[in-house]
């Protein structure tokens, strides 16, 4: 395991576009084995994330985001099953790419988090509630650094410092912190052995606004200075318009659009894009009436041909049975990068019931009510996996 | 400790239920209880008569409350009065013979049981759908075992048609009790198969219990966690999972352990076992009150007792429990 | 019987998914069905049996060469002491101790509802005391106090010994119940109705109490079992009306006419095992009901039986490559008929695929 000469440790390293990708997601498909067959959580995935990136995964609950991200991690237990793909590591201190899904348990078990670190989405369920912080610190530094006792309970009172939580409360328990102190120490815990990516998972959901502003902040800050990339999954893609450099866009487990922020904010192209830029009213813009998007996702175990979300899709068509769920660039955009499942849906492409009759597409009537999903009888990932209960409580 | 100090104060109050109810019970029961002991031992001397009288309130020597508080105040010096069927041997002094021979029995063997169970049910939970889950029936059988019935079924075995172990009993026929080498081993000998009937069957009730909670708990997102942090599987299964599924499975240890005794008591009858169990049976058998009071007395306070250290062996195992209410 | 009582491994929020519905068969977890058809056996057993003794249980056989004789044709489970036909006795006993431990089990269950329905909904010093109530009763040995009880009373029959475990048998499921209905009062629906003015009596008819139902069945099924075997350890020590013959007072009699050293095994094991055999039923239908609402037990029990081989929750997910998934003949043949008895359900969690599932099986191309 050569380092690359030249390379500094931390700084602000090879933010943006160029270079390899710090993790190449090709073609992930991930499957629960139910009694009743196969359900497809993860579709054909590929993500990329490239050093000191923030990307951002979006979508509703039940999408598959945490599936994706714990199952690039192998994470997910049974009966979750990777179906096919692979998942390249290529971090600093690795001589050479590594496929995670090719990995053995002791590859795996040097790999996470020293590597790869995951922020859980609540802390108090997250956070070991019969050690105390120093303990949690500790071992994990001491799992993957071979450093002396006193070494890591050092280091442990410095990761401490770095997220502004005062050194005395290395003793305390889990229980014993507020919310916003049980996350914050969730992320020093990830930071601990210098990760190249963190997965942060919906990390300040649990939390009141005004703590998440500041824990955002420091996620930002932090990232700054010690150079890892993010994958941040939230199902809120306004915070994501604000802190993502790009942004992947989940329904029914696929990628249905990907792009940078300032694209999905002003070009979105995917109907369901749109429809999730709509659902949350902007604090400075002109007052407009909320659309939200009615109906609810479809049942994996039978996902419908063609487009997963044609039911609930105000552009819908016969046509889109059809189409395969590639990712292809946006037609009407300058950043091949851009890239979106829908190909029918321009980002310009105005709304139907904000235009008239006429403005839509002359071949077929939209069969939008003929397929409109039996809304009691789906099933989602969440329900079969029994992890991202939480997702389901909100 | 606050929380401690609760569970002490708790004690307090359910030693002093126990206590009131004792005192009460014969005065509430229909019937002469006097005259059914007098019918059972027409030999007994007239100042035992007297003393029984006072125990149980009839005649009314002094005010209710006055007996109350003598009444108490007995209890706390171990005086128990006249044995009736035994006379005149004091309760204190028949309980006090059983009580040593009980405690080692039952105590040892309710620990192990803990222990070997809980270890158990660590692995089981953890490799579930393995060849433990395969033996979830048979244990659950073993746990509706009643204890005297294993009793019954090992001593026929392994006493009766294969001379493995003793009929019955605490020590041999020849054997001169006291502390010495012979005496001892044929204590121990003699221990045995009252000790294996507990542990196999409250074994299964630990392991079954264990494994379900250390199912529910590896389902714990702090589990996954102690994963993705790449720690050893040791280090999760142990340090993650089976530390915090302890609390609930020793709380129910705590709450289990007035049927642990109860079932343990009761096998001593068949084993002829001259333990505290024995001496209830007789008691019960002969209508001799006094006896059966104190042996309920004793009984509970002891279970109490043992409640509170697994409480104590709480607040060391699991951090939350000191603060968090006791429940 | 190590009578150890369920740690509630129920979560307040798994419970409460709308109604429960115990409904269809096929979809119960096979714990639960293997002890309800166990129960039902003996259900059968105490229903029909007192009316297909082959003898009058009391009738003692006069003849001397019959006392104690071992099983043969015309006495299948041989003879006690005085010449009783234990196969009788066993028949007549398995209703009576049912029959009680089942009174117990609803007198005790209906108390636990209204204690700890009561304790969570009036709240404040109602709930300190009852809740002070339960855990004392709780700490304090049941077996020892009901000695004290019963031994005093000059009758001890099935009325006082009915009354008497029933007394002992609620703070349990009080515990449980009101730990419940906290939990569930807090949940939106509840906090909906309230609004719109629903009088709380209505509410806890309507609303709370039919989101416990299979948390008041488990309490009732663990009730019975502590009744059955603490009413037959009291028997086992004379304390009951050893002049009838129940489970219980059987094993008395076995005992205190030595059968065991005289060899007498089929005096005391048919009673025995019944009692046994009566607890596993009772306790496998208690996990099924467990594993059926707590969903990680019941994921449990799925997720290692379909991914085909043992998965340690260590283990790092299967790539689909490495996984071997040729089934044996024989288990694939078994597994087809496991998964052509889902019909398709009717609601609740899962399975409603309507297509054949042999297209969706096939994972890498296995059969």
């Amino acid at each position: 395991m050569t380092q690359a000469p030249g390379i500094q440790l931390s700084g602000h390293g090879l933010a943006g576009r160029s270079g390899e990708p710090v993790l190449d997601i090709r073609n992930l498909s991930i499957a629960y084995r139910t009694q009743s067959g196969d359900v497809r959580a993860v579709d054909k995935v590929d993500l990329t994330l490239h050093a000191g990136e923030v990307v951002g995964l979006a979508g509703e609950s039940g999408a598959g985001k945490s599936t994706l991200a714990y199952g690039a991690c192998r994470l997910l237990r049974a009966p979750a099953v990777i179906t096919g793909g692979s998942v390249e590591y290529r971090g600093r201190r690795m001589g050479e790419p590594v496929d995670v899904l090719r990995l053995d348990a002791r590859q795996l078990r040097q790999l996470r988090w020293r590597e790869i670190a995951i922020v859980f989405q609540s802390a108090m369920n997250a956070l070991n509630p019969v050690l105390s912080v120093r303990d949690q610190l500790v071992d994990v530094i001491r799992a993957h650094l071979q450093v002396p006792r006193q070494e890591a309970m050092a280091k442990a009172s410095t990761l401490l410092d770095l997220v502004r939580i005062p050194r005395s409360r290395l003793r305390s328990y889990p229980h014993e912190l507020s919310g916003g102190m049980r996350q914050r120490v969730m992320i020093a815990m990830a930071l601990a052995t210098d990760p190249e990516v963190v997965i942060m998972d919906e990390p300040t959901t649990a939390l009141d606004v005004v703590v998440q502003r500041d824990i955002l902040a420091q996620i930002v800050e932090l990232k700054e200075q010690l150079g890892f990339a993010i994958l941040f999954i939230t199902h809120d893609i306004s915070l994501l318009l604000e802190l993502a450099d790009r942004i992947a866009v989940m329904y029914a487990g696929q990628l249905i659009e990907v792009g940078t922020a300032d694209e999905m904010h002003h070009e979105a192209a995917h109907p369901y894009t749109k429809g999730l830029l709509s659902s949350f009213p902007s604090l400075r813009g002109p007052r407009r009436e909320l659309a939200g998007i009615p109906g609810s996702p479809p049942d994996l175990h039978n996902p419908p041909p063609g487009c997963a979300f044609l039911p609930r899709c105000d552009y819908g068509t016969n046509a889109c049975t059809q189409i395969d769920m590639r990712l292809a660039p946006v037609a009407s955009s300058n950043d091949p990068a851009h890239v979106t499942a829908c190909p029918f849906v321009l980002p310009e492409t105005p709304r139907p019931n904000a235009a008239a009759e006429a403005a839509r597409p002359a071949d077929a009537e939209p069969l939008t009510h003929a397929l409109a999903p039996e809304v009691n009888a789906t099933i989602s990932v969440a329900d079969v996996s029994g992890q991202g209960h939480e997702d389901q409580d909100r | 400790m606050a929380f401690l100090a609760r569970r002490v104060a708790f004690y307090i109050v359910a030693a002093w239920v126990a206590l009131t109810v004792n005192f009460f019970l014969p005065r509430a029961m229909p019937g002469n209880a006097i005259q059914a002991i007098m019918s059972k031992f027409p030999g007994l001397q007239p100042s035992t008569y007297k003393a029984l009288q006072a125990m149980l309130g009839v005649g009314h020597p002094g005010s209710l409350w006055h007996q109350y508080v003598s009444y108490l105040g007995d209890v706390a010096r171990f005086n128990f009065g006249t044995d009736v069927s035994q006379y005149p041997a004091k309760v204190s002094t028949l309980i006090g013979q059983t009580v040593p021979w009980t405690l080692t029995l039952v105590g040892t063997a309710t620990i192990i049981a803990f222990v070997l169970g809980t270890a158990l049910g660590i692995m089981a939970g953890w490799r579930h759908g393995g060849s433990f889950d395969r033996a979830l029936p048979g244990l659950m059988f073993l746990q509706a075992i009643p204890y005297f019935f294993l009793a019954l079924i090992l001593l026929d075995l392994l006493a009766l048609q294969v001379h493995v172990f003793p009929i019955g009993s605490g020590y041999g026929q020849g054997d001169v009790p006291g502390w010495n080498s012979a005496f001892i081993g044929s204590a121990i000998y003699h221990a045995l198969l009252p000790a294996f009937t507990i542990v196999i069957t409250s074994v299964a009730g630990w392991m079954l219990q264990m494994r379900n909670v250390m199912i529910t708990t590896i389902g714990e997102d702090y589990v996954l966690a102690g994963q993705a942090k790449g720690l050893k599987d040791r280090r999760v299964i142990l340090t993650y999972a089976a530390r915090n599924a302890l609390l609930p499975q020793l709380q129910g240890f705590g709450l289990a352990l007035g049927f642990v005794v109860s079932g343990a008591i009761v096998m001593e009858i068949v084993f002829s076992y001259p333990g505290i169990g024995l001496l209830l049976v007789n008691a019960v058998t002969s209508n001799d009150y006094p006896l059966m009071q104190a042996i309920f007395l004793v009984i509970t306070f002891a279970v109490l007792l043992a409640n509170l250290i697994v409480d104590i062996v709480i607040v060391f195992v699991d951090p939350r429990a000191r603060t968090r209410e006791a429940t | 019987m190590a009578v150890v009582l369920p740690v509630t491994t129920v979560d307040a929020g798994a419970l409460v998914e709308g109604r429960q519905r115990l409904g269809r068969w096929s979809r119960l977890p096979t714990k639960a069905k293997a002890g309800a058809i166990l129960l039902g056996i003996f259900v059968l057993a105490a229903i029909i049996g007192p009316f297909v003794t082959p003898y009058d249980p009391s009738y003692q056989n006069p003849s001397l060469s019959l006392s104690l004789h071992g099983p043969y044709a015309a006495h299948l489970l041989g003879t006690t002491s005085s010449g009783q036909d234990v196969l009788s006795q066993l028949l007549v006993g398995i209703r009576l101790t049912m029959e009680l431990a089942i009174l117990v089990g609803a007198i005790a269950t209906v108390l636990s509802v209204v204690v700890g329905v009561a304790a969570a909904t009036f709240g404040g010093l109602w709930d300190e005391f009852l809740s002070l109530v339960s855990n004392v009763f709780l700490v304090i040995p049941a077996l020892p106090l009901l000695v004290v009880l019963l031994g005093m009373l000059p009758q001890k029959g099935q009325a006082p010994t009915i009354i008497v475990l029933s007394i002992l048998g609620w703070p349990w499921g009080a515990k449980v119940i009101r730990a419940q209905t906290l939990a569930i009062r807090n949940r939106d629906f509840v906090a909906a109705a309230r609004e719109t003015g629903e009088s709380t009596w209505r509410i806890l008819a309507f609303e709370i109490i039919p989101n416990q139902v299979s948390l008041i069945a488990a309490n009732f099924v663990n009730t019975v079992l502590y009744a059955i075997a603490t009413s037959v350890a009291l028997a086992f020590i004379g304390l009951a009306d050893l002049s009838s013959w129940s489970l219980g007072t059987m094993l008395y009699w076995a005992q205190s006419q030595q059968a065991l050293t005289l060899g007498a095994w089929w005096w005391f094991a048919p009673p025995g095992l019944a009692v046994a055999l009566i607890g596993t039923g009772l306790v496998l239908l208690n996990t099924g009901i467990d594993e059926l609402v707590n969903p990680r037990l019941r994921d449990a029990a799925n997720a290692s039986r379909i991914a085909g081989r043992r998965l340690q929750p260590t283990d790092p997910t299967p790539v689909l490559a490495d996984l071997s998934l040729q089934r044996t003949r024989v288990s694939a043949f078994l597994h087809s008929f496991s998964r052509s008895s889902l019909a398709d359900g009717g609601g609740g969690n899962g399975a409603i695929s309507r297509r054949s599932t042999t297209s969706r099986s096939s994972n890498g191309g296995q059969p």
